[in-house]
C-alpha cells in the first residue's frame, strides 16, 4: 500500500518537473497578486503591515485554488485516472498520494516564497516565523479541500470558475485563523491558540477530505 | 399467525414508503398536498402579518423599525433548516440510492437560497435605522452570508453537470461537506469577529419580547415553515416531470403533451 502510495507521489511529481511552467506559473501568479495589493491601497508601511497577513494568506488561497484543477484533470482527459480507479490499489490510497503530491508542489513552494514576500511588507522577524509555520499548517488543509472541489467539477463544464464557487467559502476557516495568527504575532501576542486551531483543521479534513474526494471520483465515474 | 400478519403489515408498511419514493406514485400525492401546504402557509400568515403589525407593541428604542424582526427571524431559521434538510435528502439520496432524494435536495435549495438572501436583506434594512448601517462584519450577518455561497455553490454544481443521476450524486457529497463545514465556519467568524472587532454591536441584549411579539413570531415561523414545503413540492413536480419526460407516465398525463 506504501508503496502504491509513493509510485503515485513519485509519478506525479515526475509528470510536472517535466511540465515546469505550471509549477512556477502558481507561484509568479502568488508573488503577483501579492505586489497588486501595495499598488491598489498605496505604499503607505503601517497600512500595508496591518494588511500583509491578509494579503499573503489571500493570495496563497487563490493561487492553491488556480492549481487544483491540475490535480485530476490531465489525468482524466488521457484516461490514466481511470486506469487508477480500476488498478488493485485502493482509491483512498490513489487519492492520498496525489493530495500530497498536489501540496508538494503547490503550497511547499508558496510557503517557501511566503518569507520573501513578507519581508516587502516589512513583518517583524518573529511574524515572518509565524506566517511561514501557519502556511507550512494550513496550505495542506487547502491541498486536502480542494481534492473535494477538484473532484466533484472533474470533466464539468465551467469547471474553473465553479470549483472557485465551491472551494472558497471552505476555505474561510484557513483564512481566519492563518491571518488570524499572523495578526496576533505582530501585535506581540502568542499566535499559538490560532496555529493549534489550524492544526485541529488540518487534523480533521485529514480524516473527511480524502473519503469526501473518493466519493466524488467514484461519482464522477459511476 | 400473530408474526405473520406482523410480517405482513411490516411489509405493507415497507411497500408503502417505497412506492412513494417512485418518483411516478410521488407526483401526484405531491399534487394533492400542495394545496393543503399553501392553504396552511396563508392561514399561518394572515393572524402572524396581523400581530406583527397592527397588535405587537411598538418598541421604546427601535419604534416601529423592529417590526421587520418578524419577517427576518423566520427567514434567518429557515435559511439554516433547510440547508440540514436539503443535506439530509442528499445523504439519503447516497446511502439509499433513490432517485427522488436527490431530487428533494434540489427542489429544497432555492427555498433556502431565498430565505437565505431574504434573511440577509431584511436585516440590512433593519440595520439601517437601528445601527446607522447597511452592512456590519459581525459574525452572524458574515456566516449568513457565507450559508448564501454555499447554497449557490449547490444549486452551481447540480446545474453544471448534465446527467441528473451524477448532479445529485455530486451534490449530495457537496452538501455532506458543506454541513460539515457550518458550525466550523459559524465559530471561526466569531472568533474573527471578537478577536479583531470587539463587540460592536450585540444581538442579544434585546428587551425581553412581549407576548404577542413572540406569538407573532411563531406563527410567521410556521408560515415559512408551509410555504417552504409547498415550495418543495411544487419544484419537486416540476423536476420529476423535467427528468422522466420520456417516460410512458408522463405521456399519459393530462396537460402534459
Amino acid at each position: 500500500m506504501l508503496g502504491g502510495l509513493q509510485s503515485i507521489i513519485a509519478r506525479d511529481l515526475r509528470l510536472s518537473m517535466r511540465r515546469r511552467g505550471d509549477v512556477l506559473n502558481h507561484l509568479v501568479f502568488f508573488v503577483i497578486v501579492v505586489t497588486l495589493f501595495p499598488l491598489g491601497v498605496g505604499a503607505e508601511p503601517n497600512l500595508l503591515r496591518a494588511m500583509a497577513p491578509g494579503i499573503v494568506w489571500v493570495a496563497a488561497l487563490l493561487a492553491a485554488m488556480l492549481s487544483l484543477q491540475r490535480m485530476f484533470a490531465s489525468d482524466h482527459v488521457d484516461g490514466s485516472l481511470e486506469q487508477m480507479l480500476i488498478s488493485a490499489h485502493p482509491l483512498g490510497v490513489i487519492v492520498v498520494g496525489k493530495l500530497i503530491a498536489h501540496w508538494l508542489l503547490s503550497g511547499l513552494p508558496v510557503t517557501l516564497l511566503a518569507p520573501v514576500v513578507g519581508v516587502q511588507f516589512d513583518l517583524s522577524q518573529q511574524a515572518l516565523v509565524v506566517l511561514t509555520v501557519s502556511l507550512l499548517v494550513g496550505t495542506p488543509v487547502l491541498s486536502l479541500i480542494g481534492g473535494v472541489g477538484a473532484a466533484l467539477t472533474l470533466g464539468v463544464r465551467g469547471g474553473g470558475v465553479l470549483l472557485a464557487l465551491l472551494v472558497l467559502p471552505l476555505f474561510i476557516p484557513v483564512l481566519i485563523f492563518g491571518a488570524g495568527g499572523v495578526s496576533e504575532a505582530q501585535a506581540g501576542m502568542s499566535a499559538a491558540p490560532h496555529l493549534s486551531l489550524l492544526g485541529a483543521f488540518l487534523a480533521m479534513s485529514c480524516v473527511v477530505a480524502p473519503w469526501a474526494t473518493t466519493a466524488a471520483l467514484r461519482v464522477a465515474y459511476d | 399467525m400473530a408474526i405473520d400478519s406482523y410480517r405482513l403489515d411490516g411489509e405493507a408498511g415497507g411497500n408503502w414508503l417505497f412506492r412513494l419514493a417512485a418518483p411516478q406514485a410521488f407526483f401526484p400525492v405531491a399534487g394533492k398536498m400542495i394545496p393543503w401546504f399553501a392553504a396552511l402557509a396563508v392561514l399561518f400568515a394572515l393572524p402572524g402579518l396581523y400581530l406583527s403589525f397592527f397588535v405587537a407593541p411598538t418598541d421604546f428604542q427601535q419604534g416601529e423599525a423592529y417590526r421587520v424582526i418578524f419577517l427576518h427571524v423566520p427567514a434567518a431559521w429557515m435559511s439554516m433548516f433547510l440547508y440540514v434538510i436539503m443535506a439530509c435528502w442528499a445523504a439519503l439520496g447516497l446511502i439509499l440510492n433513490t432517485r427522488l432524494s436527490g431530487m428533494m435536495a434540489s427542489a429544497v435549495a432555492p427555498t433556502g437560497a431565498m430565505f437565505t438572501f431574504l434573511a440577509l436583506w431584511t436585516g440590512a434594512l433593519w440595520g439601517k435605522p437601528t445601527w446607522g448601517t447597511w452592512w456590519v462584519w459581525d459574525a452572524r450577518l458574515t456566516s449568513e452570508l457565507i450559508l448564501l455561497f454555499l447554497y449557490f455553490g449547490f444549486i452551481a454544481l447540480t446545474n453544471a453537470i448534465d446527467d441528473p443521476r451524477r448532479a445529485d450524486r455530486a451534490g449530495a457529497v457537496l452538501a455532506i461537506v458543506g454541513v460539515v463545514n457550518i458550525p466550523i465556519i459559524y465559530f471561526s467568524v466569531k472568533w474573527w469577529n471578537t478577536l479583531h472587532q470587539g463587540a460592536s454591536v450585540s444581538l442579544t441584549r434585546a428587551p425581553s419580547m412581549a407576548t404577542t411579539m413572540l406569538v407573532g413570531m411563531l406563527l410567521m415561523a410556521l408560515a415559512a415553515w408551509m410555504y417552504s414545503i409547498a415550495a418543495a413540492l411544487w419544484r419537486v413536480r416540476s423536476i420529476i416531470l423535467e427528468r422522466e419526460r420520456d417516460a410512458q407516465w408522463v405521456r399519459e398525463l393530462r396537460g402534459v403533451q
